[in-house]
């Protein structure tokens, strides 16, 4: 109760935060603390707004253990791992800094990570400038090549099909559940790479409102599984999938999304409904040996 | 004529010390105390994989032999190993295979080839949660291709698979080819050491990192005990 409250307080605080920030920081670049030791000018601005916006979650030392952190599932990004959950770029690479700009801007769907929208660009330029000093890691290392990601294929029920059989073979419901619900087999198991426990997706909740951590369009559902979100068991599948099979699967998912109005939902309600997909998942079932706790099947709530 | 002796006698040793003086350090780690007892392991969630387990398998964090010899140890050449920066041509292997690691720990030299395979019949993500290096976590379902990977920076380095929580393993990233795992008898050897001093690490996954130096003279064997408190749960 105590730690809701806690909560609830600090989103109102970072409501305003963000907010005011518009008013009072629209192009501003200067004017902040003096500079700090060898920072260049991006970073020396970004510090100063890190200080302002930033510090009460990440920390002073990027660590992610700022003031309102204990308060906070998940906990806010440990910056000295330089490890990112929304990334254009392989798995275990840096992203890009377009990456964490395009983050910034949307916040972190169903976290405490709010969108800094309200900011101007070049604020959040010297803020990616400056997170980007709390790890080593930027200076030995690049940034990986973006994924290429292929025109998408039409919707259709055939491509709808084939990316439900995926979903099987590629065991996304060990995690994600059958109906996309984050409540497979081993969901109740996974801890992130903080050993802190987290919850698969849930594809079928409204007020996900169709949204992702790291977008909302088709081409971003596309990127999230191929590179996936570092720091927490949802592996990439990038090494496993063909171009088009992948688009496949981004249509299948988008009918897992039932709240969601969308040309996948329309094209599968044409087609009968998620009941035509049954005969595949039963036989792909028995031979991968399904959630031994017999769960139905029977679509439902 | 006596000039030339010794440039003989030189160049012999320049060329191949290791055949003149090539000496072993070997021995036993061992334990104190009383070591958790291994626990089974249900795998029921994966038939597949409980099917391929005539007895089942119990986890691995403290594998003890007869005379309270310790397994899964590495031993190696922390300080003075004549070949840093050597990286060997050949791959090391690590299997996913009845839903267990094998090895339980993989020992491999900084940017040599790791292989990773899946020999099962369901998909493995295989998550190492690297710290040091880069943290990758891939998806590998039944009949893909290897995994090539490799690491740049020393680490040891805790591995994972998240759809099979009990699954578990290691990878011992180091910048020597001089190393060795102790095996059920608690022995290991490290041998073809020129003479020279050497700091010896032995390192075990639930019981810390343990350190002795050794200097190595000429053709001889020395020998290197490790004892480990068991720690108490
Ligand atoms: C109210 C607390 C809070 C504030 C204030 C906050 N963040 Fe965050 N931030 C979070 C949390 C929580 C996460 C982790 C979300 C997750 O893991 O799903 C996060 C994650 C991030 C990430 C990582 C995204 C990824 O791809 O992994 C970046 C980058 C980031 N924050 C930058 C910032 C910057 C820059 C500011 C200041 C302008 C800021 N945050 C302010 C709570 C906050
Ligand atoms: C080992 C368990 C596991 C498997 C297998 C798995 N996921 Fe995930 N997935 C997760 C977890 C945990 C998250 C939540 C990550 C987070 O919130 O930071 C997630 C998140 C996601 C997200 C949302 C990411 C975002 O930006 O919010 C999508 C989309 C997704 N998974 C798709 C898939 C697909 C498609 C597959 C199969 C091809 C799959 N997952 C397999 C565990 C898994």
């Amino acid at each position: 109760m105590m730690k809701r409250r806690m909560i609830c307080l600090s989103i109102l605080l970072i409501a305003a935060t963000a907010g005011s920030a518009l008013a009072q920081n629209a192009g501003v670049s200067s004017g902040y603390p003096t500079p700090k030791n060898g920072f260049s000018p991006a970073e020396q601005r970004g510090h100063g707004l890190y200080l302002r916006y930033c510090v009460l979650c990440h920390g002073v030392f990027g660590d992610g253990n700022g003031d309102n952190a204990p308060f906070l599932d998940p906990r806010p990004r440990d910056f000295t791992a330089a490890t990112f959950k929304c990334r254009s770029t392989p798995t275990g690479t840096l992203p890009l800094d377009s990456d964490l700009i395009g983050t910034l801007v949307r916040g972190v769907q169903a976290t405490n990570m709010p969108s800094w929208r309200p900011l101007t660009d070049e604020n959040r330029q010297d803020l990616v400038a400056y997170i980007k000093t709390f790890s080593e890691r930027w200076k030995t290392e690049k940034p990986g090549d973006a994924i290429k990601i292929p025109p998408e294929t039409p919707v259709s029920i055939e491509s709808i099909r084939r990316g439900h059989e995926l979903f099987q073979k590629m065991e996304c419901w060990k995690c994600h559940g059958q109906q996309g619900r984050g409540d497979g087999p081993s969901a109740s198991t996974l801890t992130d790479s903080k050993d802190q426990p987290i919850r698969p997706y849930n594809f079928a909740m409204a007020r996900n409102d169709s949204r992702f951590k790291c977008g909302s369009e088709n081409q971003d559902l596309y990127r999230i599984f191929m590179t996936g979100v570092d720091g927490t068991p949802m592996p990439s599948f990038a090494d496993v999938m063909q171009p088009n099979d992948a688009w496949d699967l981004v249509h299948y998912l988008r009918t897992l999304q039932t709240e969601r109005r969308s040309k996948e939902n329309e094209v599968l309600k044409a087609a009968g409904g998620a009941a035509t997909l049954k005969s595949s998942e039963n036989k792909s079932e028995n031979n991968s040996a399904a959630d031994s706790n017999g769960k139905t099947h029977s679509g439902g709530h | 004529m006596r000039t030339k002796q010794m440039l003989v006698a030189l160049l012999t040793l320049l060329v191949c010390p290791c055949l003149l003086f090539a000496g072993t350090v070997s021995g036993k780690v061992s334990y104190t105390g009383t070591p958790a007892k291994p626990k089974p392991i249900d795998m029921s969630k994966e038939p597949s994989c409980a099917k391929q387990h005539a007895t089942p398998i119990t986890t691995e964090t403290v594998v003890a032999g007869a005379n309270n010899a310790l397994a899964n140890v590495v031993v190696y050449i922390s300080a003075g190993a004549p070949d840093e920066g050597q990286v060997p041509q050949q791959a090391v292997t690590f299997e996913q295979k009845g839903c267990q690691y094998i090895p339980h720990v993989l020992v491999m030299h900084t940017g040599q080839e790791l292989k990773v395979l899946n020999s099962d019949q369901t998909s493995h993500n295989i998550h190492p949660l690297a710290k040091t290096n880069r943290e990758w976590n891939k998806s590998q379902p039944p009949g893909t291709p290897p995994i090539s990977e490799k690491y740049d920076k020393e680490e040891f380095i805790t591995v994972k698979c998240n759809v099979h929580p009990w699954m578990r393993g290691y990878f011992a990233v180091l910048k020597t080819s001089h190393y060795d795992v102790s095996k059920d008898d608690g022995g290991f050897k490290l041998p073809n050491l020129p003479p020279g001093k050497y700091t010896i690490t032995a390192w075990h996954e639930d019981y810390g990192t343990q350190t002795s130096d050794v200097t190595i003279t000429g053709n001889e064997t020395k020998d290197v005990t490790f004892t480990f408190k068991a720690k108490a749960y």
